[in-house]
């Protein structure tokens, strides 16, 4: 069958020095070389190498924060196609976003993954941020860990908002009009903030220029930091905070 | 514990297997019930391989909307043209629409200023520690406060005819009003809120404000941020 020829040609690869030279291990049968698959991969070893069978199922996070976490890596991995396309000048910008559609291959399917990853990433950093107060997910050990977590939330809105004007149409143009315009009602700082993320006195190519740098670079830059931190404080804390019940029923009992 | 037996503690030194274990033991029981240990499983493959699913359906589920779906491109931005009305994404109509009510200070940097420093300083503060269900302690204090509050918030609405502020403020306010008067056991719902503690509804009405504001804000307003059906 070809199933099973493809199944031990994967074990015999397994079993061979160059495999063994990257995995730094061997095929993953014993609990050992599972432990090791966990804590000698860099892109694992944040997790646990054992975690309660109770958070394992669906109920203990409804998977938003990984979900949140996958359409992070889905948008940088769109975002840098789309870049590919982009220029960040004005009315150019404008021009490759009609490029996108009508000259490159799949361009406009590549623009509608990006856009509609953004808005659901806003939406599952909003869902998994109520889902984890609800859980009691803030209290003690995990207090800082829920501060990282709105700092990771602002992140957020702002790499959705500076995106929002990268497409420089009337959409993009008058949103952040809008938006930039609210600022500048913060006493004292409000028209030197504004001035200062614009790079002038209304939305013009200085500001399309500058939401680019933020949200190609500093945004994202800033958001993999937090990430990070946000992952391994996770494990720090001592793992999922599950349901309350559940909770219980892995405590000790009280003698009955 | 739902009894109030007087029990010993003691820490379990086994630091290796779970840092924190604190045992509990009965003086008319033995020492022996010492209850189990929850069932683990390796995170490789249980927990590695059902990240790895979740990812792949999420993919397949944005790529089936991409087909189906395109993102909106209008004009080339025009300084001179002013859309009637001018929105911001739709995670921001929340805050128009306060704009639409407040002074710009108030709705576009004191409001969100706030909620943000609420959102930071959550677990800092004893009352959302606590999950003691709200009408427990001093009811009648709880009372009072309660409705000079709720009274002095509607007050600031109305005089602001902040009314899709008000409306989900009334609904969660009366419902809390509600809980101290409702009999145990009347309904499921009411008992279920019953046991909800303070930040619960502080949350929660939180979250009741920012939804309504946002569709409102996202469906219904239309030139001059006037009131329109989404439907006509």
């Amino acid at each position: 069958m070809a199933t099973s020829s493809a199944e031990a040609l994967l074990e015999r690869l397994r079993e061979t020095k160059v495999w063994k030279s990257i995995f730094r291990r061997g095929p993953a049968r014993t609990n050992r070389t599972r432990s090791v698959a966990i804590f000698h991969n860099l892109f694992l070893h944040f997790l646990p190498v054992k975690v309660r069978e109770k958070s394992l199922r669906a109920r203990a996070t409804y998977y938003l924060g990984s979900l949140t976490f996958f359409l992070f890596l889905i948008l940088t991995v769109t975002g840098i196609l789309l870049m590919f396309y982009y220029h960040p000048a004005v009315p150019q910008a404008y021009q490759d976003m009609k490029d996108l559609r009508f000259v490159v291959s799949n361009g406009l399917f590549l623009r509608n993954l990006h856009r509609i990853g953004a808005q659901a990433m806003v939406l599952f950093v909003f869902m998994h941020m109520f889902h984890v107060f609800y859980r009691g997910g803030y209290r003690a050990p995990r207090q800082f860990n829920w501060v990282i977590g709105v700092g990771l939330l602002l992140v957020t809105l702002f790499l959705s908002y500076t995106g929002y004007l990268l497409p420089w149409d009337q959409l993009a143009y008058w949103a952040i009009t809008v938006g930039t315009n609210i600022i500048s009602f913060m006493p004292w700082l409000g028209r030197i903030t504004r001035f200062l993320l614009l790079g002038g006195r209304t939305v013009g190519e200085n500001a399309l220029l500058r939401f680019y740098v933020l949200h190609c670079v500093v945004l994202p830059l800033a958001a993999i930091f937090l990430v990070g931190i946000h992952f391994w404080r996770i494990q720090k804390d001592g793992g999922l905070k599950l349901r309350e019940d559940d909770e219980r029923k892995d405590s000790l009992h009280d003698g009955d | 514990m739902s009894e109030k037996t007087p029990y010993t503690t003691g820490i379990d030194s086994d630091a290796e297997r779970s840092p924190r274990r604190i045992v509990f033991i009965t003086k008319n029981t033995s020492g022996k019930v010492l209850g189990e240990r929850p069932r683990q499983l390796m995170s490789f493959p249980h927990l590695v391989l059902r990240e790895v699913m979740v990812l792949q359906g999420l993919m397949i589920l944005l790529a089936l909307l991409s087909l189906f779906w395109d993102a909106p491109l209008e004009q080339l931005a025009n300084p001179l043209l002013t859309p009637n009305p001018a929105k911001a994404p739709w995670y921001f109509l929340g805050l128009q629409e306060l704009l639409h009510y407040f002074p710009p200070v108030v709705a576009g940097i004191m409001l969100p200023g706030l909620v943000v420093v609420a959102l930071v300083v959550i677990p800092y503060f004893e009352v959302n520690v606590k999950s003691e269900p709200f009408w427990t302690g001093d009811a009648a204090k709880k009372l009072k406060i309660l409705s000079s509050v709720l009274a002095a918030l509607v007050a600031v609405l109305l005089v602001f005819e902040a009314w899709t502020v008000l409306v989900p403020t009334l609904v969660m306010g009366g419902a809390l009003l509600l809980c101290k008067f409702m009999a145990p056991g009347t309904a499921k719902p009411w008992d279920y809120l019953k046991s909800k503690p303070l930040s619960w509804w502080v949350m929660t009405w939180f979250i009741a404000v920012s939804v309504t504001l946002t569709v409102v804000g996202t469906y219904f307003r239309g030139p001059g941020w006037s009131w329109v059906w989404p439907w006509r």
